[in-house]
């Protein structure tokens, strides 16, 4: 008896830990957009966090789709053939990188060098007493570390998933044309007639959602790390972890709001 | 004046300060020693609003320290921290010319920046520090320049935590002497952390002794010889037998 109540008072303990994470999270995340409305504004800051965020993960995020846009053609190739249908392969190409893959992998790339990232160089600066340093200079710290970066990624991500659904369609071109036997006209005519609007700018609203999820991650575990080398290596782990969950959560989500019937 | 008026902390199970009073006279330069993990940097810090007491008062000419414009109660002071504090990403003059360069003390860039090599100067560092960054000077210059930083925009009142820490002895001299000079020049009011009994001796005109969460002995530095507290006896003689226990 004792053994099943400690047992259920552990999962109780868990649970409200877990939500009193969600409620901070959210106020820190309320605080974050709060600054938005009031100056002063740090500029520097944000064109710092503007290339960090976003041009320094270009490569990153390139690669990862040019990448799965050529595998995505094999498997789609590989599958299609068993029903006659092999010529959707442009098509499945286009509108499953442009709305899913595009976003969710761009976005999990993101949160893996951008979130760690985050989360290490505010969490060192925490335990450093530079953030205590910027409050006794009369700068906010919310306004100063984590409005800039947050903002920067709901800006740079959407651009990154987009330059991202351009390199995808092209490396299922490049394996379509040189692996699959489809003419370059074919390929590219398939793709342009099925792909709609809304399938780009659906992954690039992910995009922006999923940009602001990593840096306020990487903002709120920096925040609130703890002492040391340790506090710092587990808030950087936290940072990833959290992102990536709420990535593939919300990309349900929205998926749901977007498409569901 | 800032005073304290029966200031608890507390984290966890751990109490830190338990009733602290204090009154630091303005123009004065109070030290306040005890051992390591007495709860004199978090007095420090509920002074500035860094850490927020559990119960208590802390007022500043009068006026409590959490109410009115924290922009301008803040603006009024500067603060060297124990291990600098200095920003990674910036070079070591723009560390010294934060304040300078944003905000309500806001300077024109070259003006910031002459500022910020006079402060270096004054603190026994030359000017070609200041295109360096923090990663690229010792420890000891990295106090020094956030004793750069921390007098820079010319505050009345400054807070010290372990200024000497790291020093050699003869840098320490010029630390104290900077210190003193401040007080008795620009007639700010100082409130240093130390274990270094020459710098209390050099430095304060005040001390306090906190142990146990609480000041055990406060007066002039003129009086620390002759106290007859037991408490500051065994401090400053640094002796291992006495009221403070030696394993904490």
């Amino acid at each position: 008896m004792n053994l099943t109540l400690g047992f259920l008072a552990a999962i109780g303990r868990h649970v409200l830990s877990w939500l009193a994470s969600i409620g901070r999270i959210a106020l820190f995340a309320v605080d974050t957009i709060s600054h938005l409305l009031r100056p002063p504004f740090y500029a520097r800051e944000f064109s710092h966090a503007l290339m960090q965020i976003g041009w320094l993960s270009l490569p990153v995020v390139g690669m990862t789709a040019l990448f799965t846009g050529g595998a995505l053609a094999l498997q789609i190739y590989a599958g299609g053939s068993r029903f006659n249908a092999e010529t959707v392969v442009p098509s499945i190409v286009a509108i499953g990188l442009t709305r899913e893959l595009g976003p969710v992998l761009g976005g999990l790339m993101v949160a893996a060098r951008v979130a760690s990232s985050i989360a290490a160089e505010i969490g060192t600066m925490k335990v450093t007493e530079q953030i205590d340093a910027l409050t006794t200079l009369s700068t906010n710290p919310m306004k100063y570390l984590t409005l800039p970066r947050v903002l920067a990624a709901t800006l740079a991500v959407p651009v990154l998933v987009g330059v991202g659904d351009v390199l995808g369609i092209m490396g299922g071109f490049l394996v379509g044309v040189g692996r699959l036997d489809f003419s370059a006209a074919t390929y590219l005519h398939n793709t342009m007639d099925f792909l709609e609007t809304w399938d780009v700018v659906s992954g690039l609203i992910k995009g922006a959602a999923f940009g602001f999820i990593v840096a306020l991650m990487g903002c709120y575990h920096g925040m609130n790390s703890g002492r040391g080398a340790q506090g710092v290596g587990r808030a950087t782990k936290a940072a990833v972890v959290a992102a990536s969950v709420l990535i593939l959560a919300s990309n349900y989500l929205l998926t749901e709001l977007f498409f569901s019937a | 004046m800032i005073e304290l008026k029966d200031v608890h902390k507390a984290f966890g199970s751990k109490h830190v300060l338990r009733g602290i009073n204090l009154t630091i006279e303005s123009g004065t330069s109070m030290v306040i020693i005890g051992g390591s993990g007495t709860g004199k940097s978090v007095a420090l810090k509920c002074i500035l609003g860094l850490i927020k007491p559990d119960s208590g008062m802390i007022s500043l000419d009068g006026k409590d320290v959490t109410k009115g414009d924290r922009d301008a109660f803040l603006a009024r002071f500067g603060m060297l921290f124990q291990g600098g504090a200095l920003f990674d990403s910036l070079p070591v003059w723009q560390n010294v010319a934060f304040r300078l360069l944003r905000g309500s003390l806001k300077r024109p860039v070259a003006e910031a920046r002459e500022i910020a090599i006079e402060k270096l100067r004054r603190v026994g560092l030359k000017p070609d520090v200041a295109d360096l960054f923090p990663s690229e000077l010792s420890g000891g210059m990295q106090k020094r320049v956030g004793l750069a930083r921390a007098i820079a925009a010319e505050p009345e009142i400054i807070f010290f935590d372990e200024p000497t820490t790291g020093l050699d002895p003869i840098m320490a001299g010029v630390i104290n002497e900077l210190i003193r000079e401040i007080v008795t020049e620009m007639g700010a009011t100082a409130m240093t952390i130390t274990h270094d009994m020459t710098s209390v001796r050099a430095i304060a005109d005040n001390i306090a002794m906190l142990h146990d969460g609480v000041i055990k002995w406060t007066g002039p530095v003129s009086r620390i010889d002759n106290s007859g507290d037991p408490y500051l006896d065994q401090f400053i003689h640094g002796r291992a037998e006495g009221p403070i226990e030696a394993v904490r």
